[in-house]
């Protein structure tokens, strides 16, 4: 997953950026299976690595043009942004290892519900008449989502 | 050999980690605009991983429905689309004005 | 050196891998099994395909290279994998290279969760049907990949058609299969699942196939389905993409040789991927018909005689045609070699008859001759419909199928919770 990111951020060619990053999806949804979250796996296969990444390649032959490949392709304050990254690295480090209760964040062994219920446990949290929390949220993701549809064809229209 | 596999919840943070700072580097340090679309998606699918991470934890202290990391993952997986899709509409717009998919060169407001 | 020993003999015994596989070796002998399997399926396929659209179009297919072309499939493998490799001058050599691997890996890898019977899956996820209709969408990205590494117009128009039109089709499948998923939750404890051996069992917990439930929806619903899925596998009447009159073969205009039979591969394993889903969904995955009205043991048992009969069935069709052959001494060799594969045949019709194979067998011979009839079908539509021309190919798809999609969807949704409903309104408020 790693060097996938790494390929994404470096590849002066678009479509090699776009691979790169769907085989970081995928590795992403394998890493969801082993913390035990199918439906988020198949989420993320549907919604990402099908969908996203499919309008990502659209545009990128709709407007990728030669010239482009051949320019300078990174910032002239690629500097500052490197040092910017490892400040931020270096708070990241700071955070794990200098805690004084330990990040021994266990998992007791193995669990007992492995996967069986992981879809109808979400739906309940969703869904349920009386314990479920993220209705509300689901039906503004709803809005969002309808929101930008009208606003991506508003936007890519030729004449309103 | 066997503790050697204990994967723990600070392993895939850190990998989160390094992931986030992939992506940072992507959007301060790259000039096309579709690869800095790219790597917002990457920071966003480190964010989701934290949050998986952190739900699998909350899951072993708290029983085995406490899945309110998973469902946040789930609608900013949903977000994270409807961004995708808004800004690259955006991009279309505006490769059509100025033909060109460079950062540097929306310099129309500079002194 | 015993703690290495110990280490690998974990791995045989453990039963944990998340996914439920059991564990890895088992796993990998079922990935093996299915593979094999899948690849018989695609060469018969590509027989059958042949000889069924002669047949009907009042011909007689190929004859000559075994008995009645039998061994035609293995003639068109040895070419392919003959033939020159040409990647055109200006194309991008990593994505053409890359880009009929996607394809295939996304059509194999669906096959993961088909269930072949009651426990014969390779793994039971708990979203194998949201893991095979993403995956199956993972095969569009292969198909633009490779319309865009050919660096040619013609292949870059047919793969942005046909990922167009698998695309809009994805969506009708979607909201088709979503429809029948919640046909499973009309079981006794309310809770539907999206396990594909779960579906099956709540087919098997409900009495009837879901093709049946509520009448007409199951069948709209079904023929939602099985109109998208055509579409979806980029098959007749919806091959515009990749139509020789029209585009030159479309986006796997430019591959030749070894790459074309992996494009080849990946369709019609995505055709029996798509068919296995309508199969496990609609029809009952591996249930013999009538599965809890001819219940018992003599109804077992004679469902249980039909795979060796159908072998039988098929070994007595191949000595009907040796006897028919013509008895010219240049014709000997192909009559040997029929009645031999007729012999084949038999052998095994009769190992089938065998009490302990019997029964083990019976799930995935009815899964299969299920799956079997489906690929018939559409053998049948590409010799019978004429071609949709793409304008009215996502006509169709986004003006026909999605609105009937969302209609039965709702009306579903209003049918199963009927009792509810009434309860809400006739009781009054809570």
């Amino acid at each position: 997953m790693i060097v996938g990111g790494i390929l994404v951020i470096t590849r002066k060619n678009a479509v090699h950026s776009a691979l790169a990053l769907i085989s970081t999806l995928l590795a992403q949804a394998g890493l969801y299976l082993m913390l035990y979250a199918p439906f988020v796996a198949g989420v993320q296969i549907i919604l990402y690595a099908g969908g996203i990444m499919v309008l990502f390649l659209f545009v990128i032959m709709l407007i990728s043009i030669e010239r482009n490949m051949k320019e300078r392709q990174f910032n002239r304050q690629w500097l500052v942004g490197i040092i910017a990254a490892a400040a931020l690295g270096g708070l990241f480090i700071a955070v794990y290892t200098t805690t004084t209760r330990g990040r021994t964040l266990f998992i007791e062994g193995r669990m007992a519900y492995g996967e069986n219920q992981n879809t109808q446990m979400i739906a309940n949290l969703l869904f349920d008449r009386r314990a479920g929390t993220y209705m509300f949220a689901f039906e503004i993701a709803s809005l969002l989502l309808l929101v930008a549809i009208i606003g991506a064809v508003v936007m890519a229209k030729k004449r309103i | 050999m066997h503790a050697m596999l204990d994967i723990s919840t600070l392993h895939y943070l850190v990998l989160g980690a390094a992931l986030f700072l992939l992506g940072i580097i992507g959007v301060l340090t790259r000039r096309n605009v579709i690869i800095v679309l790219m790597s917002i998606e990457l920071i966003l699918n480190a964010v989701n991983l934290n949050l998986v991470a952190f739900s699998r934890y909350w899951q072993s202290i708290h029983g085995a429905s406490a899945l309110h990391g998973q469902v946040f993952a789930i609608f900013v997986i949903t977000d994270a689309a409807a961004e995708a899709a808004v800004g690259l509409g955006i991009l279309i717009a505006f490769f059509r004005n100025k033909e060109t998919v460079n950062v540097d060169e929306v310099n129309l407001l500079k002194w | 050196m015993h703690e290495l020993v110990q280490y690998i003999q974990s791995y045989l015994d453990s039963p944990f891998t998340p996914g439920g596989a059991g564990n890895i070796f088992w796993a990998t002998v079922y990935i093996l099994l299915v593979f094999v399997g899948l690849s018989v399926a695609v060469i018969a396929m590509n027989w059958l395909e042949r000889k069924i659209l002669a047949h009907m179009q009042v011909r007689l297919g190929p004859m000559r290279v075994g008995p009645h072309g039998l061994l035609q499939p293995i003639a068109d493998a040895l070419k392919l994998l003959l033939k020159e490799d040409i990647i055109p001058a200006e194309a991008d050599a990593v994505v053409f290279w890359v880009a009929p691997f996607i394809v295939v890996l996304a059509a194999f890898t669906v096959f993961v969760v088909v269930p072949f019977g009651p426990t014969h899956a390779i793994t039971d996820m708990n979203i194998g049907i949201l893991f095979m209709l993403g995956v199956s969408s993972l095969s569009v990205l292969g198909i633009v990949t490779a319309g865009w590494a050919s660096n040619s117009h013609y292949p870059l128009i047919g793969a942005l058609r046909s990922s167009a039109q698998m695309v809009s089709y994805e969506v009708a499948m979607g909201l088709a299969v979503v429809s029948a998923i919640m046909m499973t939750s009309l079981n006794e404890e309310g809770q539907g699942t999206l396990s594909m051996i779960g579906i099956v069992e709540a087919q098997k917990a409900q009495g009837e196939w879901f093709l049946f439930k509520f009448f007409p929806l199951g069948i709209i619903a079904f023929a939602i389905f099985a109109i998208a899925m055509v579409a979806e596998t980029n098959r007749a009447p919806f091959d515009l993409p990749e139509a020789e009159s029209e585009l030159t073969a479309g986006f796997h205009t430019e591959y030749s040789g070894f790459r074309w039979s992996l494009f080849f591969l990946a369709e019609y394993s995505a055709m029996i991927a798509v068919s296995s889903i309508a199969v496990t969904l609609w029809l009952g995955g591996w249930l013999h018909p009538f599965p809890n009205a001819l219940n018992g043991a003599t109804w077992d048992l004679v469902f249980s005689l039909f795979p060796g009969i159908t072998f039988l069935f098929l070994a007595g069709m191949c000595f009907y045609s040796t006897v028919r052959m013509p008895k010219h001494p240049l014709f000997r060799i192909q009559t040997i070699g029929l009645a031999g594969f007729g012999a084949v045949l038999a052998v095994i019709g009769l190992i089938l008859f065998v009490p302990g194979v019997r029964v083990r067998v019976q799930d995935v011979f009815w899964f299969s001759a299920k799956v079997a009839g489906f690929m018939y079908l559409y053998i049948w539509y590409r010799g019978t419909f004429p071609r949709y021309r793409f304008d009215q190919l996502m006509k169709v798809g986004w003006k026909v199928l999605l609105p009937t999609g969302l209609a039965l969807l709702i009306v579903t949704a209003l049918v199963g919770m009927r009792t509810e409903i009434w309860a809400a309104i006739a009781g009054g408020p809570r």
